[in-house]
């Protein structure tokens, strides 16, 4: 099928709740500002780990849904029904028939916090006292399943774990539900909890994770020499998908083309990713591909950046790899230096930033960028910057991220032009 | 304990698990239709009773309780 044959999809609400706000118009305020997410934790477990600093929700998700509906959700699960039920109203409530309407939500490792309690539990007081929700709330899929029956989505409800490119993946699956013809909507994203003694000192025991825990506010520096490893946050970001046909249908209000997705596999390391960048290019490469548009249409890059050593520049090379001449035009932000690494939320928090991006013409900040790495060629944002449209087709914005595992993913979004298509 | 006591036992937990506030549990409330509680919550309100009541509530017996009143009988029963 050619890309002037199968059905074009549109974002039509945006949903997040984020360590900078618990809603999209104060995580996107916040990161216009350069306002950092990051803190020193005090939980009773910090001794046990050496990183005793991270971002945290800006909003109690159980003051969202309510203590009843909590205690039978993982926290991940929560964010992802408060970003959801965001995202829903604010494409309007669409009118759609259950089974066009899909589901493409996931964690990237599930709820590890309710696993560890159950535990804790089991250890202590018996199985009998574990709850009888634990396996739905330690499952990677329960979002999904929750997200569908609050929405009465019943097209199919997905859960495509791929660690921390599991959001970016999931909307990509979203885009091909509609594109195949199964769906007409769909609510796509991410979320993550796992900012608890196990994850913590299990990332910091793979050397991955920033120890900056005297200067939390300047901890998260992508790109900058002296960063040292990721923050770890929490949240989850959500997009509705829809068919540009069913949205001009219902007079919605379009931010953005979601215009195509790219994929590749580094297959080469279970978590250091392939040194020369070609992984990561090829998902870039065929992501324009797929969104049948020009490297000079790329005005923003949404980085995966997590600011650890190895990652940021090998990111730096692919990008400039694979725009070649193109790339001086491109402005590129890691907003990770403000929310840290949401994980699996982190690729669907950044497709909301990057489409934000397109929708008020501006790019946020790359906070803590003192001193650029001197391998990173490209044109990292430090303040937000305007971007303007280089050609005379829609601006695009690319939205990166990557997983253990190899797995690298990234996304397209255009600006959308009223009837142009028609 | 009085059937009053036992009852405001149940309800306590009933509101713990479920959300549904206590003097809207009356005896004659059957737990699927009127409380909207589904099995995964009776085995929590049935652990739950367990350690208030001090009685072992058996999985077979578990499914034949089906309203608030059935509770109290089998606690009032059993202790």
């Amino acid at each position: 099928m050619s890309s002037k044959d199968r059905a074009s999809v549109v974002v039509t609400g945006l949903g997040a709740t984020t360590p900078l706000g618990g809603d999209v118009a104060s995580t996107w305020s916040a990161m216009l500002a350069g306002t950092n997410g990051v803190r020193t934790i005090t939980e009773d477990w910090v001794e046990s780990v050496p990183v005793k600093i991270a971002a945290p929700a800006a909003v109690d998700p159980v003051e969202v849904v309510g203590r009843v509906h909590a205690r039978r959700m993982d926290r991940n699960e929560q964010f992802a029904l408060v970003a959801a039920r965001e995202a829903w109203a604010d494409a309007g409530a669409p009118e759609v028939d259950p089974f066009r309407l899909g589901v493409a939500v996931t964690s990237g490792i599930g709820g590890i916090g309710s696993t560890l309690t159950a535990y804790d539990t089991l250890r202590d007081r018996g199985w009998n006292r574990i709850s009888p929700y634990t396996v739905p709330m330690l499952m990677p899929n329960g979002a999904a399943g929750w997200i569908s029956i609050e929405f009465k989505a019943r097209a199919g409800a997905h859960a495509l774990v791929s660690a921390c490119a599991s959001g970016a993946e999931s909307i990509g699956y979203g885009i091909d539900m509609i594109r195949s013809g199964r769906a007409d909507v769909v609510i796509a994203g991410g979320a993550e909890a796992a900012i608890m003694a196990l994850n913590i000192g299990a990332f910091a025991a793979m050397r991955a994770m920033s120890t900056r825990n005297d200067d939390p506010e300047h901890a998260s520096r992508p790109f900058d020499k002296g960063r040292d490893g990721f923050v770890l946050g929490e949240g989850a970001g959500i997009v509705i998908l829809e068919s540009r046909e069913h949205a001009l249908a219902r007079g919605a209000r379009i931010y953005a083309v979601a215009a195509g997705a790219g994929y590749s596999a580094d297959a080469y390391h279970i978590s250091h990713g392939l040194p020369d960048g070609s992984g990561v290019r090829y998902a870039i490469d065929a992501a324009i591909q797929d969104a049948g548009i020009t490297l000079e249409q790329v005005a923003h890059i949404n980085a995966h950046a997590t600011s650890t050593p190895e990652g940021d520049p090998l990111e730096a090379t692919a990008i400039a790899d694979a725009f070649g001449d193109a790339a001086s035009g491109v402005v590129v932000s890691s907003t990770k230096s403000m929310t840290g690494h949401l994980l699996g939320g982190s690729g669907a928090v950044e497709s909301v930033a990057a489409i934000m991006a397109l929708v008020d013409r501006v790019a946020p900040p790359t906070i803590n960028l003192d001193d650029l790495d001197e391998a990173v060629t490209l044109d990292i944002a430090t303040k937000a910057r305007s971007l303007a449209p280089r050609t005379e087709a829609p601006m695009a914005a690319l939205n990166n991220a990557f997983g253990f595992g190899g797995h690298n993913v990234t996304l397209a979004f255009t600006e959308y032009v009223p009837g142009e298509e028609a | 304990m009085t059937d009053q006591e036992i009852l405001a036992g149940i309800a306590e937990i009933i509101d713990e698990v479920a959300g549904v506030p206590a003097d809207e549990v009356t005896a004659e409330k059957n737990f699927v239709e009127d409380l909207d509680i589904d099995s995964l919550s009776m085995v929590e309100i049935a652990v739950a009773a367990q350690d208030k009541f001090g009685v072992e509530i058996p999985d077979e017996q578990l499914k034949d309780l089906k309203t608030v009143q059935d509770v109290m009988n089998f606690v009032s029963k059993n202790q």
